[in-house]
């Protein structure tokens, strides 16, 4: 059977499992900006707490993807709950590092002038920090989306759903067709992210013309 | 005389050290204090220690009367103008926007703020329309110090502190500036408080001159004076200036 014909057999199979593969990578891409924004902040702001938090989001880090998915079942059980936290754990790491990376990069002359002239902690981050990290928070976010659409495969293996299925069930029937059937629109998604966030930051980030 | 800052007893210690050691003087309206020293002497320590960006060991700073520590202190920064060597625009703002930023903080209304900054623009000899839109990496050196100057004066401050404001520009480009800021702030009646190494630059502009050496004030007193003064300390300043 070829692909073709499998999409065509399949077709409302291939748009659900597109779907919770969309859903997987989104909700967790969201949390992980909504914790991870503010741990940077914070990071950049208190270099006490630069170890112990970029530490523990590299220790995640090195933890193998199939690994943390289950480690997870016994706090979670299976469902997409779980594997929407492991794939939160993972996005932490690019997203905390490059704010932290892009904050502390800003010129200390340009962040002297703001609060000599009398900007507060907050209004500092609003109006100069932020602004002038965003493209490297960005590229960070980038980072998180293309790995978690790669990782979110795995969700499958813990009953989350998602294009993983017939991956894994591809691989359990020793069938190339399957397992491509759920690789290539992984890679596909991973690419259209990849570009879609591209453009966002051509969009929305500053950089002298 | 009507003193505008008076600054007492001032001392800064970082891990056991003073960097700044005893210092006191006062400044009247109108008038141009030039602390004069070496690098590492205090000059800069001085100036941070005056708008709060770091908090004094001992001392006590008074702006027009009132006690710093009783102030919000960024909101006590917005009525000290401030400007640095490195000048420190916003990259990602305008001209226009990077002078308005004080009116922006204090939420002037976009008329009054627009009009303040072609005002200010126009002061500092820059045409509101043409400059205004520009990025700052858009200007030279020149230009970029001008708008420095312009983003101190946006709230109309009694008291300025300018930290070598002309340092990293080119000799003639420098001494222009120095003549038209001297100007506009004899025409503005602007207290000053001036750091610099450059003891032309201090005789041109000071009206007192603070000489700092090791954290600590060596000579403090007029221009006149200061030409004057036995002080080997000053005569070495007096014959790098000849």
């Amino acid at each position: 059977m070829t692909l073709l014909e499998f999409y065509r057999r399949h077709f409302d199979e291939l748009l659900l499992l597109l779907r919770q593969h969309i859903g997987l990578v989104a909700i967790s891409t969201a949390v992980a900006v909504l914790l991870g924004l503010p741990l940077g902040v914070l990071v950049a702001r208190r270099p006490a707490w630069q170890k112990p938090i970029l530490g523990m989001t590299n220790v995640v880090q090195t933890v193998p993807s199939l690994a943390l998915f289950g480690l997870l079942i016994p706090v979670f059980g299976i469902g997409a709950w779980t594997a929407i936290t492991a794939l939160v754990l993972y996005a932490l790491l690019p997203i905390v590092r490059n704010t932290y990376a892009g904050i502390t990069g800003v010129d200390p002359a340009v962040r002297e002038a703001g609060r000599g002239m009398g900007m507060t902690d907050g209004e500092l981050l609003r109006l100069v920090e932020l602004p002038l990290a965003a493209g490297v928070i960005l590229a960070g976010v980038r980072v998180a989306v293309v790995v978690s659409v790669g990782v979110a495969t795995i969700a499958a293996a813990i009953g989350a759903g998602g294009l993983g299925v017939y991956i894994f069930r591809g691989v359990a029937t020793v069938d190339d067709t399957l397992i491509l059937a759920g690789a290539l629109p992984a890679a596909l998604l991973a690419l259209l992210a990849d570009g879609l966030l591209a453009l966002a930051e051509r969009r929305l980030v500053w950089r002298p013309r | 005389m009507n003193v505008v800052l008076d600054v007492r007893g001032l001392r800064y210690e970082l891990q056991g050290r003073a960097l700044v050691d005893d210092v006191s003087f006062a400044v009247g309206a109108g008038e141009t204090l030039v602390l004069l020293g070496r690098s590492g002497a205090g000059k800069t320590t001085t100036l941070r220690l005056i708008n709060r960006l770091i908090t004094p060991s001992a001392g006590d700073v008074r702006i027009a009367g009132d006690d710093l520590a009783t102030q919000d202190d960024s909101r006590l920064r917005r009525r000290i103008g401030y400007v640095i060597q490195e000048i420190g625009l916003f990259p990602h703002f305008t001209v226009a926007e990077n002078v308005g930023l004080v009116p922006r903080l204090e939420r002037w209304s976009s008329t009054r703020a627009e009009q303040r900054i072609r005002e200010l623009l126009a002061l500092v000899g820059l045409d509101p329309v043409t400059f205004g839109p520009r990025y700052p990496h858009q200007l030279s050196g020149g230009q970029r110090q001008r708008v420095g100057v312009a983003r101190a004066l946006a709230n109309d401050p009694p008291l300025l502190l300018l930290d070598e404001p002309f340092g990293a520009l080119d000799p003639v480009t420098r001494l222009e500036l120095q003549r038209e800021f001297r100007a506009l702030v004899a025409r503005l009646r602007k207290t000053l408080v001036f750091v610099t190494h450059d003891a032309r630059e201090a005789l041109l502009l000071g009206t007192h001159i603070g000489l700092l050496e090791s954290g600590r004030l060596a000579f403090l007193g007029t221009t006149n004076e200061f030409r004057a003064s036995p002080l080997p300390q000053v005569r070495q300043f007096m014959d790098s200036a000849a």
